[in-house]
């Protein structure tokens, strides 16, 4: 099967800042595809040449088998939802909504009833006659997600579409947009520097720092076993053990990352491996406790279930997990 | 602690600004009052009398008919050329980061930074040197020169606002660069241009200093009063057109006013 | 739900003249820049910049004091000729007038410049940027009319006076040396009021345009830490205040530099800059002394420029 979107070797260099260095990455058709990594990382950069706003310094691009690079963005069926929405500020919701159909000919009756069905799509029937300025910014994202969506692109492409809304409008974006991207069977390739987000919604996910790709895998993967010290940090929080310590417990002079709620504290269970330490500090999270623990010099965080008990600061605990949650990594970096 | 926002101007700076706008307004309002005078050889304060009759012996004037007609076409023209000049400028300084972009502001601004009548008597001896006889055009000649900035500065804030991701949106949804020009960029630059259109305008309209170089023997409206005023003829008519340029002069620029503001709230609410 | 079907990725190029030139243009970037750049370049640099170097080159040429024709010979005598006495004395009165009447202009500038950014809100904030802009672009001759019709001797002014039984004043005024004279329209006093009349709403803009970038916390701040309102003034407000002042100050400093018919039609017979380039240019036909002269204020304004830009002044623009 031909991918919706290949990078092969591709670069983009801005004078001596290499934005995307390098990157190899295929994204399969129908798939929720997620770009994560901090603000600089590259991830835009690539969106944006998958777009065609941005042209590749070396490599090739291919959007379903037809080569990418040299093509202009309004010659690729592919549309993009702005970071900050960029709805026109001149026209209304439906005209907004039109603009795609408008510009390829499409007769006037026709657009608008495209239109229509596409707001309708995103909850918003009947909005058509407002302008961008009436709206609110959840109204908004979900105006630039009809207007993307009404040309049926091949690849939909969102720039940190969620970033702009506050939690609760945003946990309820993301279940729309799955479903959404379900039903409609579009691949939409997702750029965001929120891991929940890209855990939550992704089919797979590529870790971008500096301009590469540090780890292409599915949530599972990239959560449970980070390839680099990056990953293990930026997804998630994690224990970073140095290789002595790593030794100490038997596994081999690595790296190696171990997730918080991975650790159980004095409920050691048949073939786990353990450490004793003191605790330093506690505090409450809500759901969970955060436990910080010395261990022999080493701090362990150890993310334990609000219902279990909390042992006192300075008291002796027993920290246990299973030899398969201690994940060993790449040394450097 | 107090805030600075909450409290009222202390009296000393409200009666001082007051005082500033006063002298500002009052001498343009005393030409209203002396349109309406029958005192004709001086400028007698207060005026004898109040009539209307200068209006009618105003519009009776050949001489002042010409010299607005010729204003009016002068001004038209110079602001065509300054329109598309400015606005070529404002969008090829906002749209690209290139090196050089200060200069060329400093070589748009030039024209009105230095003296007018540097511009003036260069264009002259440019004219003769060229041996260009003086018409109509050299006067837009010079005109368009100086008109080009007040499109530029009006235009190159809007386009600002209009480059990036609207472009770039436009060209996603699939339409090409003169698509996207005329669907997008245009319709949202356009009351920056009539705005600057309009100033620019205004400028030519009441231009003198340069048109008495690249005039020859017409005579725009400007040049009309200067002689007035140099030589008076008939004051009570000088009195009529000082008015009506005033009033002529304000238009444009109210309406300058009103587009650049609710061109403003539209640009500003699509964030 | 439409007729597009969205089957292929890449869509084929829109057939016709529009949708090829705006391909050239995209994938040619700098061609496109150059088309866009090239018109307004070519008028400004052919037109202006060309006429004013042609204009500064006749300025190494002399006249010839017998037939009255240009020499075109390199020289530098004509700039000799520039710094006799007569003609340094219109260069130093020009230039100390435009210092005054800058000065002025600020100093008349700075309250309704203030009052503006820091207390008209609504609907008065409008009023004061109308209030400003009329004037500003009101038309030069009908402002320099006014000021005819106020300062004539049987004018406005001396009618408000003699009302007030004041007219001993104006007297006394004009009766002090170089300032005054046989009224104030024939004076240097009427001169500068005009110039500080026409130039000064120049100033406003950019001053209160420095003004509104001063955040207000700044000052709670520097009250705060103690500072009276004269402090304040001083050590926080003008300073910042001061890039506007003098991007103001480039339009009163030129304006005034340059003019010649203010001079002509309210002032005394002695010349300023302006009145003796057209003159030599004019009834003498010396367009080299004419170029000379121009060179004046095209060098204090290049120098102004130049310091204006290292203060920062052009942000306030």
């Amino acid at each position: 099967m031909t991918a919706a979107v290949l990078f092969e070797n591709v670069s983009r260099h801005f004078g001596a800042v290499r934005a995307v260095d390098a990157v190899d990455l295929a994204v399969a058709e129908g798939e929720f595809f997620a770009m994560l990594g901090p603000s600089g990382s590259g991830k835009t950069t690539c969106l944006r040449l998958m777009a065609g706003f941005e042209q590749p310094t070396h490599g090739h691009i291919e959007i379903f088998g037809e080569t990418a690079e040299g093509v202009p963005p309004y010659r690729r069926n592919v549309n993009t939802v702005f970071q900050d929405y960029a709805l026109f500020p001149h026209l209304s919701i439906l005209d907004n909504v039109a603009y795609g159909l408008m510009v390829k000919g499409v007769v006037r009756e026709e657009r608008r009833k495209a239109a229509e069905d596409a707001l309708a799509m995103v909850k918003l029937p009947g909005y058509g006659a407002r302008r961008p300025g009436q709206l609110s910014g959840g109204q908004r994202q979900r105006v630039a997600l009809a207007r993307a969506l009404v040309n049926k692109p091949k690849v939909l492409l969102l720039d940190e579409p969620l970033g702009a809304l506050d939690l609760k409008l945003r946990e309820q974006m993301q279940e729309e947009l799955k479903t959404l991207q379900k039903s409609l069977g579009i691949t939409f390739v997702f750029v965001t520097h929120d891991q929940g987000e890209a855990l939550s919604m992704a089919d797979r996910i590529a870790v971008f720092n500096d301009g590469k790709i540090q780890q292409l895998g599915t949530p599972e993967d990239v959560y449970k076993r980070p390839k680099t010290r990056f990953v293990a940090d930026f997804v998630g929080s994690s224990n970073i053990l140095q290789p002595e310590f790593v030794t100490q417990l038997g596994a081999g002079q690595q790296l190696a990352s171990l997730r918080p709620e991975a650790i159980g504290l004095n409920s050691k269970k048949e073939g786990q491996l353990a450490v004793s330490g003191v605790v330093l500090s506690r505090s409450f999270l809500g759901a969970s406790n955060r436990v910080t623990v010395n261990v022999g010099g080493t701090k362990l965080h150890v993310m334990s279930p609000a219902s279990s008990p909390v042992p006192e600061e300075g008291s002796n605990v027993t920290l246990s997990f299973a030899p398969a949650d201690l994940h060993l990594m790449e040394t450097t970096p | 602690m107090r805030s600075d926002r909450s409290t009222s101007a202390p009296p000393g700076l409200k009666i001082a600004a007051a005082g500033g706008l006063l002298f500002l307004h009052l001498p343009i309002m005393l030409i209203f009052l002396y349109a309406f005078t029958t005192e004709e050889k001086s400028y007698q304060f207060p005026p004898p009398g109040l009539t209307l009759q200068w209006f009618a012996v105003t519009w009776n004037r050949p001489d002042v008919w010409e010299a607005l007609s010729l204003s009016v076409r002068v001004a038209s023209i110079a602001t065509a050329i300054a329109l598309v000049l400015g606005t070529l400028c404002a969008a090829a300084v906002s749209q690209t980061r290139f090196f050089g972009r200060e200069t060329i502001s400093l070589l748009v601004i030039l024209p009105i930074a230095l003296p007018g009548i540097i511009t003036g008597i260069a264009l002259r001896s440019a004219f003769s040197m060229a041996d260009i006889p003086f018409s109509i055009w050299t006067i837009v000649l010079g005109h368009a020169t100086f008109c080009v900035v007040v499109v530029y500065n009006n235009a190159v804030a809007r386009f600002r606002r209009v480059s990036g991701s609207l472009v770039e949106a436009s060209m996603d949804l699939g339409a090409n660069g003169l698509q996207t020009f005329r669907h997008v960029i245009l319709p949202n630059i356009s009351t920056a241009l009539l705005a600057g259109g309009m100033l620019a305008f205004a400028l030519s309209f009441d231009e003198v200093i340069v048109t008495t170089f690249t005039g020859g023997q017409q005579s725009t409206l400007p040049i009309w009063m200067l002689q007035e005023l140099i030589r008076p003829r008939q004051r009570p008519v000088t009195n009529v057109v000082a008015m009506v340029v005033v009033l002529v002069t304000f238009l444009p620029i109210l309406a300058a006013y009103y587009l650049t503001r609710d061109g403003d709230q539209i640009a500003g609410s699509g964030k | 739900m439409s007729a597009i079907t969205g089957e292929q990725a890449i869509l084929i190029e829109k057939p016709g003249l529009a949708g090829r030139i705006s391909d050239f243009f995209w994938k040619h970037p700098h061609v496109f820049l150059a088309v866009m750049l090239a018109p307004p370049l070519l008028w400004l640099g052919i037109i202006y910049l060309g006429s004013l170097l042609a204009l500064l080159l006749q300025s190494f040429f002399s006249i010839d004091d017998y037939s009255g024709l240009v020499n075109y010979e390199f020289t530098l005598s004509t700039y000799g000729q520039l710094l006799n006495e007569a003609n340094l004395d219109i260069i130093i009165r020009t230039v100390s007038m435009a210092a005054i009447v800058t000065l002025f202009s600020a100093l008349i500038a700075f309250p309704i410049a203030y009052y503006a950014a820091r207390y008209a809100r609504g609907k008065w904030k409008a009023i004061f940027y109308l209030g400003v802009m009329l004037p500003l672009w009101s038309s030069y001759l009908v402002k320099i009319y006014a000021w005819k019709l106020i300062l004539a001797k049987e004018g406005i002014l001396t009618w408000f006076l003699a009302k007030l039984n004041l007219l001993w004043l104006l007297d006394a005024w004009l009766s002090i040396p170089v300032i005054g004279g046989n009224s104030l329209s024939v004076s240097y006093t009427g001169t500068f009021i005009v110039f500080v009349y026409v130039w000064m709403p120049f100033m406003i803009l950019p001053i209160q345009a420095s003004l509104e970038r001063v955040p207000a916390n700044l000052i709670e701040a520097s009250s705060d830490l103690g500072s009276t309102p004269q402090q304040t003034f001083r050590h926080v407000l003008f300073p910042l205040a001061l890039p506007g002042i003098v991007a103001g100050s480039i339009f009163t400093f030129s304006l005034t530099l340059g003019d010649y018919i203010i001079p002509q039609i309210i002032g005394s017979s002695r010349l300023f800059i302006g009145q003796a380039v057209y003159a030599q240019q004019g009834t003498a036909g010396n367009i080299p002394l004419a170029a000379a002269f121009t060179v004046v204020p095209i060098v204090i304004m290049g120098l102004y420029l130049w310091m204006a830009r290292k203060m920062g002044a052009f942000d306030a623009l």
